[in-house]
């Protein structure tokens, strides 16, 4: 069941205000979204080294009200199957186990454990918010920023490569639910969590989670930015329940009425993409598009 | 209420490092990082909530009592999206200090 209104939404907090978060973080939108849609006194929450670990606060206090573990970098996806395995054999059952990770936590460092609990088919769910870059640490490079961005490891002549298709690895560990969400579209991804928090299995969410410093667009842009990058197709709503694929929330608009923006209008209200020349410019959007219209060949596929 | 570290001695530490007390960052105040300020015009707000979804700091609470949104100016980091997101411009950003 799809919530329809922002009103429908919870207006318990399960992280209070206090939080070391930058400024419009678009991780604690994301954060706060989901721990509503979760059951916070049945949830148990593994971290890696983050900006989630900022956002939990220097020893010894935490803005957090749910339980939380601290675990290494790479291990994020370890960590969790423990948490899961310890829960089974003390006999506590009805908890839910979230890991929060960041991109380089997923794409990079961590993906080796994520890979073992999926293939094992721990229950449990993985968000990855993906801000597209080592943000905490000063904007490093990392497999998931996208082609022609500046970062403090890429200053000269800015990422060459195209951004890693994480979400393709993940499904191909065909795992029960896989979606994509972004805190621009909260009903969206507040619905996506609800459901995942139901199914039994390992589940994997990744958010498009905008950093205004790492990113370099004013703070106020937060949720257009969002919103910019599903209008452009540079993140794609979507959900595949079962294998069974179906676009959400503003993709699935996009597809039914049209109306794409051109990859052109989501890079220049941002200064990472400063050095962008017009060929990488072209680059992406031809990138971008062949992945649309695989989503889109999907959509149609699935629902026929 | 948990001490700042500063103010811990090593014999308070909990084993493992273990915060056993949820939510205790309420006595950091997130408010002195903001510069600008955002200011609220209740006879033009048309009480849609979308600045109390759309804050992440979690600083906006509906008042259903009074009917109107709050503000808490101790934890309002002045990020602005209140006031940018607002369909009706009922929420201004003003600079902190006039």
């Amino acid at each position: 069941m799809a919530t329809k209104a922002a009103k429908e939404l919870p207006k318990e907090e399960f992280i209070l205000p206090g939080t070391r978060s930058c400024a419009a973080c678009g991780l604690m939108l994301t954060y706060r979204h989901s721990l509503k849609a979760l059951d916070p006194g049945k949830t148990i929450v593994a971290v890696p080294a983050s900006c989630m670990t900022v956002l939990h606060g220097v020893y010894p206090i935490t803005p957090v009200k749910v339980i939380c573990v601290n675990n290494p970098f790479a291990a994020t996806g370890a960590a969790a199957s423990g948490i899961v395995a310890g829960l089974k054999a003390t006999g506590k059952a009805g908890y839910t186990v979230v890991a929060f990770a960041g991109d380089g936590g997923t794409y990079d460092i961590g993906i080796q454990s994520l890979s073992g609990a999926l293939e094992r088919g721990t229950d449990f769910m993985y968000v990855c918010y993906d801000n597209e870059g080592y943000m905490n640490t000063g904007t490093q490079r990392s497999s998931a920023s996208p082609a022609g961005a500046v970062t403090t490891t890429t200053p000269i002549l800015a990422k060459l490569q195209h951004k890693k298709d994480m979400l393709r690895i993940v499904e191909a560990h065909r795992i029960p639910y896989v979606a994509t969400a972004s805190p621009s579209f909260p009903l969206d991804l507040y619905d996506k969590v609800r459901k995942a928090k139901e199914i039994k299995g390992s589940r994997y969410i990744e958010v498009h989670a905008p950093c205004p410093p790492g990113w370099g667009f004013p703070n106020k842009d937060l949720i257009k930015m969002g919103k910019l990058a599903a209008d452009t197709a540079v993140h794609v709503l979507y959900e595949i329940v079962d294998g069974k694929f179906r676009l959400t929330s503003r993709s699935l608009r996009l597809a039914e009425k049209g109306g794409k923006k051109t990859v052109a209008d989501y890079v220049k209200g941002q200064t990472r993409f400063k050095k962008i020349t017009e060929g990488q410019i072209q680059a992406l959007q031809e990138f971008t598009d062949r992945r649309w219209y695989e989503f889109m060949e999907r959509h149609q596929n699935g629902r026929s | 209420m948990t001490k700042p570290m500063d103010e811990m001695t090593w014999q308070e530490v909990e084993p493992g490092g273990v915060i056993s007390e949820p939510g205790c960052a309420s006595s950091y105040h997130t408010g002195t990082w903001r510069s600008e300020k955002p200011i609220y015009k209740e006879e033009i707000c048309i009480r849609c909530q979308r600045c109390f979804i759309m804050c992440p700091d979690a600083s906006i609470t509906p008042d259903f009592e009074k009917n109107r949104m709050v503000w808490n100016y101790d934890y309002c980091k002045g990020c602005g999206i209140c006031a940018y997101e607002c369909p009706v411009n009922a929420i201004e950003m003003v600079q902190e200090g006039e």
